[in-house]
């Protein structure tokens, strides 16, 4: 281990952290690239998955693959049963009162593009306003701004400052009557921030506006509680907190999607279909148009037993002192900049080396076994405010160690010294 | 280019004489470093190759000669992505429509070790670059002299 001048660190929860029994759950980690050992530091693009959600993936097209809701043999009802209970799991994971709030998506931008065409075109009108915040990933800007088009809404973005913490005074003067959603990241995929939700749920409710949560980040790396925070709807994905791709949740309130009309038609979505009338079937089914992601929903319900398992508090703990030691690593290289500095962050670190492009530094630490992201993270407007093309992104999760960070630490020097 | 000795089997030579990943990596930022500069006034958005990670500006000219040949001007932000640009106009630049097209890049740059920089989920613009050369050497070709032609 490499000696940083960490600030105030209470490495308690590094200690009492079993991360290598952790790491032996994930079979991806235990291997060489480049004839480097592999260092993976790119969890918010995607997490790895442990050998139970693997299992259960196998396990499902071994013994029970079959279509859910249909038919009434074997296969089926326990193909429906393990879905199903998926989502019951999903339901208490995140605090949802009940699990026909649980509405499955692809993930988070089907969520979020769920809202806004099955709320927003039905509750959002000329002259209103949606507010977002500058630091959003594309997904939670692109689907509001289709829908301002469609109905004449205006898209009001509320500014960040320089350390990439949201500006609450000037949010709260852009919230007015005329705010009918506010739709905002818990946690930025880009910086890092975690945002006061509570105290914006609070506000936006304040002028009646209804408050869509990103949820990307932050699901996977704390205790959410969706009833706790008041969230009208909560968007998140499968495959950043240890689950299948292809798999994602909408919550919403039980009077908002009971007042929803469908998103898409098809199969599932129905209670009995004319030609003259379609009757639409109750929620959630109804924004479920045909054979969804089975062996997703059920991956991801293992995904959340397996995190309740480790402790959804230990993990946050534990990441936090890592993001501690990586960020005074990272602040020991003469001519690095962070990108996002926020008081409240979870485990990203977004960064830039002086005259040095991130895409001439990806392959380098490449070579060096280092897996970080490099680009725009989908969040060109953050990259603007900064003034930087792109940024290397180094994102952390519950597997790893501080070993990965002084490999990171040494492949940043080892760059610098070949680009210099 | 400004070193006009190199050509590119000169180039594809010197590779073959390299060792590791970090020798061939330093080799392509050298070349970038002989990319000529280009013109200011020509990096403008609409000479802007856009879905790269880097910043990068292509601007071709087809020179009024007999036959005509084509001149490409090209410069990116990422050091690494001008050293490839420079190889690729090692390959293509100021020549006839003909020559252009009876190069094949992919077998070049698999040569070097580079093919992996071709391909166009790396977002450098590279592939982009070469599909639009071998286009406009095409129109050439055809004696449909391009207009100002848009960016690929």
């Amino acid at each position: 281990m490499m000696e940083y001048d960490v600030p105030t660190q209470a490495d308690n929860a590094i200690l009492t952290f079993d991360v290598v029994n952790v790491r032996a759950a994930f079979p991806i980690l235990h291997q060489q690239v480049h004839g480097k050992p592999l260092a993976y530091l790119d969890s918010a693009a995607t997490s790895q998955k442990p050998t139970c959600v693997i299992e259960a993936i196998d396990d499902y097209y071994r013994r029970y693959n079959s279509n859910v809701h249909r038919g009434v043999h074997k296969l089926a009802e326990e193909a429906t049963h393990e879905y199903e209970q998926a989502r019951v799991k999903i339901a208490r994971f995140i605090g949802s009162p009940s699990h026909t709030q649980i509405v499955y998506t692809r993930g988070t931008t089907e969520s979020i593009n769920l809202v806004a065409s099955a709320w927003g075109d039905a509750n959002v009108g000329e002259g209103d306003e949606v507010l977002v915040t500058h630091m959003e990933h594309h997904s939670n800007i692109v689907p509001w701004q289709m829908l301002c088009k469609r109905t004449g809404a205006t898209l009001v973005v509320a500014p960040i400052d320089k350390t990439g913490t949201l500006v609450m005074d000037a949010f709260e003067r852009q919230l007015t009557e005329r705010t009918k959603v506010v739709a905002v990241a818990h946690v930025s995929n880009a910086l890092g921030t975690i945002n006061p939700i509570e105290r914006i749920i609070e506000l936006a409710h304040g002028v009646g506006a209804v408050v869509v949560v990103d949820g990307a980040q932050a699901v996977p790396h704390m205790q959410v509680n969706v009833e706790a925070l008041d969230a009208d709807f909560y968007a998140f994905s499968g495959h950043k907190m240890c689950g299948p791709t292809g798999i994602g949740v909408l919550y919403g309130k039980a009077d908002r999607l009971e007042a929803m009309g469908p998103y898409q038609g098809g199969g599932d979505m129905i209670k009995s279909v004319t030609f003259k009338h379609t009757e639409y079937n109750d929620v959630p089914y109804r924004f479920e148009a045909g054979t969804p992601n089975i062996v997703g929903g059920i991956g991801l319900g293992v995904a959340v037993d397996y995190l309740t398992g480790v402790g959804m508090d230990k993990i946050a703990a534990y990441e936090h002192e890592l993001l501690e030691y990586g960020t005074a690593a990272l602040q020991q290289i003469d001519g690095l900049r962070l990108i996002g500095t926020a008081d409240r962050k979870a485990g990203v670190l977004s960064f830039v080396l002086d005259g040095i492009h991130p895409y001439d530094m990806a392959p380098i630490l490449d070579r060096q076994g280092v897996a970080v992201r490099t680009g725009h993270h989908c969040a060109q407007p953050v990259m603007d405010f900064f003034g930087v093309p792109a940024t290397a992104r180094a994102s952390l999760a519950f597997y790893n160690t501080r070993a990965e960070i002084d490999q990171l630490f040494v492949a940043l020097k080892k760059a610098k010294e070949m680009l210099a | 280019m400004s070193d006009d000795t190199l050509t590119i089997d000169e180039i594809v030579e010197n590779f073959e004489f390299l060792g590791d990943w970090e020798e061939r990596f330093t080799y392509v930022l050298d070349l970038g470093k002989r990319l000529p500069e280009m013109d200011e006034d020509d990096m403008v958005e609409a000479n802007r190759v856009h879905g790269c990670q880097a910043t990068v500006y292509f601007k071709p000219t087809v020179i009024d000669a007999d036959p005509p040949v084509i001149h490409f001007d090209a410069t990116a932000d990422a050091h690494i992505v001008s050293g490839l640009i420079a190889i690729l106009l090692t390959m293509y630049n100021d020549r006839t429509a003909e020559q252009i097209l009876a190069v094949e890049a992919e077998p070049l740059f698999e040569k070097m070790g580079l093919e992996e920089h071709l391909s166009p989920t790396r977002r450098n613009g590279l592939h982009a670059m070469i599909k639009r050369i071998r286009a406009i050497a095409a129109h050439v070709l055809a004696g449909d002299l391009p207009q100002q032609e848009a960016t690929p």
